[in-house]
């Protein structure tokens, strides 16, 4: 420690390579701005990070209940982390509601600090706790390491001269934690300072208290002697140098259709209504005027998609984004986009269902619907994100598809993806993919006429924008005649254009990259194939496999699941087993199959959670040990 | 398109022809849609817009075929959905001058969210309801404009639904126009497609329009002999006069129209209500002429021409004021877009 004072006393310090945290209090007890505080702090200072909030669909759950309780797991390291971590070694419990919901997911031997005044009576009945039971004080954590520290106690302490009211100072007892923090893992407090002044700039006595209760418990982890016997922790940041931001899985979305609007040249259009996860992405290109971008906040989902085929026909890159419920009522318009043949980006920020299901907790059970879900046949390039950095080159890339193969993609996300958050080194405008679309230029008197079905060797129709003279024509619903575009009811023409459409979409495969094996041999026992937001789980579950001596699994992560890669075939041919991962009832298993003619080995989770890399560990090993 | 098509885009005074398409319409001899197309025709040449500008949207329903009969740039879209797709369209490209054909059916009922929130936004788009009061296309069902007690294939028995009353509808959703006009009229028509064009804002244009097959008898008490009795015919700034002889007149009592007989009741043209189009209190009741009063003998005439057309700021004009207002300090950048406000540096 450098810039932030102590005592100067001689505490242990203990190295460590990672650490997860998770602060978790009532919804009030502002446990998200306390967690993003902390993971600013740790990313300024270039540790590897990943965060992951967890909160109670209700704004305001009942106080005190276990169903009010509002999480923010983060896992910050020497060494790159994938996942918040499969559980945690310190958990911040604001109150004992907090406690009960999270003690399953704390390692043995885990860290416990708990705010002793929301372990009084009250909150422990509220908490659900027999009459009588104080975990704290019964014995139940003895396998746990547990400092209770009175932080309202001390806030009130801290702050009595600061001239706020009682509720206001009992406001900042978030801070003192996070101060408190600080310290057990020997981190800088002053860009918290920072940020509390210019949040707070309009009302300084409210950014003073706040800094000074920051401080408070900075102090009191100096100066208690309650953590003498384990000391503080540091883990020294390893990040290359450079410049760098954080970003969630939406506003990574929300950024690269603004990056691929302008690298093709083109006005962004959003059409969208607010739908859990997905509303991050509506919201943050509602900010982004400054690059021109327009956003339409429709009246439903329906008008959400319709507005951006408008949009999409009047020559913009025009997206919508949503959620499971709102993808069901969009799957009309998309066959309408299907066969008027235009450029659609629509974002599925995927969350527990059917119907209203799970909304604020992620799953990947849309895979069916996104692939198939639409009457007749309308074939749709599907591809999903597995990182939220990722979400940024995804929805890129979903964006090059659409404009460049006049077709609606389908960029598949979740509620995990959207709301986690890990470090993004700054890119340049260069390292991005050219982005052409076929804009037909205008005609001349002299040229043939045109043709709005006419197919390049792709079978991709070319972009003729209103205001171009010339190419004055109509598109519509109604099956279209082979070339002309004009309304059709042939048998054999639609037998015709079915088959064009598909092929379409399947010569996709050759403008992306052929799959490749993200870590392992080339051939081996199993391969785990993942999808989306599991990446990191096993990612890291696979490092793992690998250095307990299991060196024959590899894994693959798909990007592309319509069209597949070339070369995916002849991957899952070179391993003995296929293991595939998916938080839903087995659906990338069922289309696995149904393709390519083997039996992989499904693996769900549908708690509505997202896999751990622990479950995929022992998973592999299950599976590596019946192949034995 | 032919040759001469291209140049007289090129800056050539276009004529109606040059609006037909080389699609013959299908609709059905005797149909109302026939006539309106055609003084769509009519009107599109007058405008002062480009052909290529032009972009006409549609739902589904027989009227929403219109755009393969219009050589303009256009869109059949999907059932009730034209609406967001022009409000998609002109907020992309508010130099187009974006139209739409839609029915009762289309706008009313399976559209009808859309056309409340189209209405309070204003943009602006000409919206065209070909209101047959039936379900052309699906073959005789009843429509949300379907009179009280019709007899259809789905209402054996007769209508129980009370009707929309699409003026009413407009004006109560924060529209800025709203016209009626009868198929028939010919020039009328024309003359109220113009005013709706040149209208900045969302201008709905209800047109009566004729279904011979399945609702013939829709309209039909609007015959030549019979029509200045039962139909007001509104200008703006002239008192509200009707009847054969143009012998009488609408007052207000209070906030209830009353028709008057001038000559017997010895009046004036001045004693009668004045149409103010810019009076939303008096385009709302006017709006209700057409509602059934029970109990009422006297009927009210239906109005016809402009109701109501009110100035408002539209939805892309405020839209590009904000985009302006963000970019007074300069576009943002690429770089600036990469790499965000909270970036950091890590030495």
């Amino acid at each position: 420690m450098t810039d932030t004072r102590t005592t100067g006393k001689q505490v242990h310090v203990i190295p460590k390579t990672s650490v997860s945290v998770l602060f978790a209090g009532d919804s009030g007890d502002g446990m998200q701005l306390t967690g993003t505080q902390f993971a600013n702090t740790v990313a300024v200072r270039g540790s590897e990070l990943n965060t992951f909030p967890n909160f109670p669909s209700e704004i305001r759950a009942p106080a005190g209940t276990v169903s009010g309780v509002s999480g923010f797991q983060l896992q910050f390291g020497s060494k790159p982390v994938y996942t918040p971590g499969a559980r945690f070694d310190v958990m911040i419990a604001m109150n004992s509601a907090a406690l009960k919901a999270n003690l399953k997911d704390l390692h043995r031997g885990g860290i416990i600090i708990a705010s002793t005044d929301g372990f009084d009576e009250k909150n422990l009945r509220l908490a659900g706790y027999p009459e009588g039971a104080n975990p704290l004080e019964d014995g139940t954590l003895s396998n746990y390491i547990v400092f209770p520290v009175p932080v309202l106690q001390l806030t009130r302490e801290a702050l009595k001269n600061s001239g706020l009211s009682v509720k206001e100072i009992d406001r900042c007892k978030n801070m003192f934690v996070l101060g408190l923090l600080y310290w057990l893992y020997s981190l800088p407090f002053e860009d918290t300072v920072e940020t509390l002044k210019e949040k707070f700039s309009k009302k300084p006595e409210i950014a003073e208290a706040n800094i000074s209760a920051v401080k408070a418990g900075y102090y009191f982890g100096d100066e208690t002697e309650i953590f003498a016997n384990i000391g503080r922790f540091d883990i020294a940041p390893q990040k290359q140098h450079g410049l760098y931001r954080r970003v969630t899985g939406n506003e990574a979305c929300a950024i690269a259709l603004t990056a691929a609007a302008k690298k093709a040249g083109l006005e962004l259009f959003l059409g969208s209504y607010p739908i859990t996860p997905a509303t991050e992405i509506l919201q943050t290109l509602a900010k982004m005027k400054k690059w021109g971008v327009k956003t339409f906040q429709a009246e439903d989902e329906i008008a959400g998609i319709v507005s951006s085929i408008g949009a999409a026909f009047g020559g913009a890159l025009a997206a919508t984004n949503t959620s499971g419920p709102g993808l069901a009522l969009k799957t009309e318009a998309l066959g309408l986009a299907v066969i008027m043949e235009i450029p659609l980006v629509v974002i599925n920020v995927q969350r527990g269902g059917p119907s209203t299901g799970l909304p604020t907790k992620p799953e990947q059970s849309d895979l069916f619907m996104s692939l198939y879900g639409r009457h007749g046949d309308a074939p749709l390039p599907v591809v999903a994100a597995s990182s939220p950095v990722d979400c940024f080159y995804t929805t890129y890339e979903a964006a090059r598809l659409a404009l460049e193969h006049m077709t609606p993609v389908i960029c598949l996300s979740d509620g995990y993806l959207a709301l986690s958050s890990e470090p993004w080194k700054v890119i340049t405008e260069e390292s991005l993919a050219d982005i052409n679309p076929n804009i037909q230029p205008a005609r001349k008197p002299e040229d043939p006429p045109y043709l709005p079905y006419k197919r390049d060797e792709q079978h991709v129709r070319a972009w003729a924008v209103p205001g171009t003279p010339g190419l004055e024509h109509r598109l519509g619903g109604l099956e279209k005649q082979h070339e002309t575009g004009n309304v059709s009811h042939d048998p054999d023409n639609h037998e015709l254009m079915t088959r064009l459409r598909a092929e379409k979409i399947a010569k996709i495969e050759d403008s992306i990259p052929l799959q490749t094996i993200d870590n392992g041999p080339a051939s081996g026992d199993l391969l785990i194939l993942g999808w989306g937001s599991s990446y990191g789980a096993i990612k890291t579950a696979i490092e793992n496999a690998h250095h307990e001596g299991y060196t024959s699994v590899a894994h693959a992560h798909l990007r592309y699941l319509n069209p597949f890669p070339k070369n995916l075939g002849q991957i899952l041919g070179s391993y003995k087993k296929v293991l595939i991962p998916e938080n839903n009832n087995g659906q990338l298993v069922h289309v696995i199959r149904d393709k390519f003619l083997i039996e992989p080995i499904g693996f769900s989770k549908i708690k509505g959670l997202p896999f751990n890399e622990m479950e995929i560990l022992d998973k592999i090993i299950d599976v590596i040990k019946e192949l034995e | 398109m032919s040759d001469t098509e291209i140049l007289k885009t090129q800056g050539a005074t276009l004529t109606a022809k040059d609006f037909a398409s080389d699609q013959e319409p299908k609709w059905c001899p005797g149909c109302g849609d026939h006539a309106v197309l055609q003084q769509i025709k009519n009107t599109l040449p007058d405008l002062g817009v480009s052909k290529e500008n032009f972009v006409f949207l549609s739902g589904i329903g027989c009227s929403s075929r219109l755009p393969y009969y219009v050589s303009t740039y256009g869109v059949h879209g999907i059932h009730g959905r034209a609406l967001p797709m022009a409000s998609g369209l002109k907020t992309a490209r508010p130099d187009l001058c974006v139209w739409v054909a839609t029915g009762d059916g289309d706008a009313l009922s399976i559209g009808g969210n859309h056309f409340i929130h189209t209405l309070r936004r204003n943009l602006d788009l000409n919206v065209v309801l070909f209101n047959n009061e039936i379900y052309g296309l699906t073959k005789g069902q009843y429509s949300p404009t379907t009179k009280l007690g019709l007899r259809t294939v789905t209402s054996p028995s007769g209508v129980i639904d009370h009707p929309f009353n699409t003026a009413s509808l407009t004006i109560g959703s924060g529209g800025s126009f709203f016209a009626r006009a009868f198929d028939r009229d010919g020039k009328f028509l024309r003359g109220v497609l113009t005013r709706a064009a040149k209208h900045k804002g969302t201008s709905l244009v209800e047109i009566y329009q004729n279904c011979p097959i399945f609702n013939n008898a829709a309209f039909e008490a609007f015959t030549p002999e019979n029509k200045a009795e039962i139909t007001i015919y509104l200008e703006h700034g002239k008192p509200l006069v009707f009847g054969k002889n143009g012998n009488k007149g609408i007052r207000l009592d209070g906030f209830r129209p009353i028709v008057v007989d001038i000559e017997k009741q010895g009046l004036s043209t001045s004693d009668l209500w004045i149409h103010d189009e810019a009076d939303i209190n008096k385009a709302s009741i006017l709006a209700r002429f057409v509602d059934d009063r029970e109990g009422d003998d006297e009927k009210l005439p239906c109005p016809i021409g402009v109701l109501f057309a009110q100035e408002k700021i539209t939805y892309e004009d405020a839209l590009t004021g904000q985009i302006q207002a963000a970019q007074e300090k300069g576009a943002g950048t690429f770089e600036e877009l990469l790499k965000g406000d909270n970036s950091y540096i890590i030495k």
